[in-house]
């Protein structure tokens, strides 16, 4: 006689499948958290060099950007291949950087406005001439604190 | 007869894609190098003078080539020349007095590519972090990230990181 009869009859053998939701909640969960969204169309190619004395950017509301690279392929027709500063969503010269940051420096509550960062998105390839154009535009404009974004590398030995 | 598709390996499919997801999906970090620019002043600088051994020049031009205290330098020997230049361990009569004293200065040009001016810039910065962080090692034996602020303070008043940009020269074609 065997200890482990086979339970006969009509045992239902479904598995239960209530955990799923969590699951597909937890995906869910993730994107949400992980995803960045990207507010602003980029109009010009940036492929940031590498560096490796970095400082991470904290408070993403103390951040304004500036893109500096040459317009992608659906704007070149318009705008040529020269490098191009782009602020917020569209093209613009180093003059209208005073206007650009005071537009983000009313959104920073105030005793914070000393911290705002200016973050410089630009291309490898691109020359300085425009680049020292944008710096002296943000020194005037009292804008001193900027960080050169770059991608993350091992210190050279 | 039950007809219910059986939905349990279902968990099993979202796990794999979720772990598929997590494995793949790289969180996009802001970073870069951290700069502090001069304040303007519409008033000519005022003249300094400073003894030629304690500043270091370096030069970038328009072809991307490193002129440094009048030497022509390759980059990646200028962060152990500026670390060098900054402690000079051996009291050297040409480098500088004291690293108080010690000044960096960069200039570029125009035409200079900016993934040259970084690169440099970064290796400046590298040479000072890394007097940093030997300095943090010597003093409180512990590395720099742990120090508390006022440790950090006192490293960085024995070796205060002075970069002073100059105007770019405007020799070189820009793009």
């Amino acid at each position: 006689m065997s200890k482990f009869n086979k339970k006969q009859g009509n045992a239902n053998p479904t598995i239960s499948t209530a955990s799923l939701p969590d699951i597909v909640f937890m995906l869910l969960f993730f994107f949400m958290v992980v995803t960045k969204m990207r507010d602003t169309e980029l109009m010009v190619g940036v492929n940031t060099p590498q560096a490796s004395e970095l400082t991470k950017l904290e408070k993403k509301s103390l951040v304004n950007f500036i893109f500096i690279g040459r317009p992608t392929a659906k704007f070149r027709d318009v705008y040529g291949t020269k490098p191009r500063i782009q602020l917020g969503d569209k093209f613009s010269s180093p003059d209208d950087i005073p206007l650009f940051l005071e537009k983000h420096r009313v959104t920073v509550p105030e005793g914070f406005k000393d911290r705002i960062i200016t973050s410089l998105k630009v291309d490898g390839e691109v020359t300085m001439g425009i680049v020292s154009d944008v710096k002296t535009s943000l020194r005037k404009a009292g804008q001193i604190k900027i960080n050169y974004s770059a991608k993350k590398r091992e210190r050279t030995k | 007869m039950n007809n219910e598709i059986n939905a349990g390996s279902m968990a099993d499919i979202a796990f794999l894609l979720l772990i598929f997801f997590l494995v793949t999906t790289v969180i996009a970090e802001d970073k870069g190098v951290l700069v502090k620019l001069p304040p303007w002043s519409d008033e000519p600088p005022p003249e300094l003078t400073i003894n030629t051994r304690n500043v270091y020049s370096v030069l970038v031009n328009a072809q991307n080539q490193l002129l440094v205290r009048n030497e022509p330098m390759e980059i990646s020997k200028l962060k152990e020349n500026t670390k060098l230049f900054i402690t000079n361990p051996q009291k050297r009569a040409d480098l500088s007095e004291d690293p108080t004293k010690a000044l960096v200065s960069l200039k570029n040009d125009r035409g200079t590519n900016y993934k040259t001016y970084l690169e440099v810039y970064n290796e400046l910065k590298a040479a000072y972090n890394e007097i940093w962080e030997d300095e943090a090692a010597k003093r409180f034996s512990r590395p720099y990230e742990e120090l508390t602020k006022t440790q950090r303070d006192e490293i960085s008043a024995a070796y205060p990181l002075v970069i002073s940009e100059a105007e770019p020269t405007k020799f070189g074609e820009e793009n």
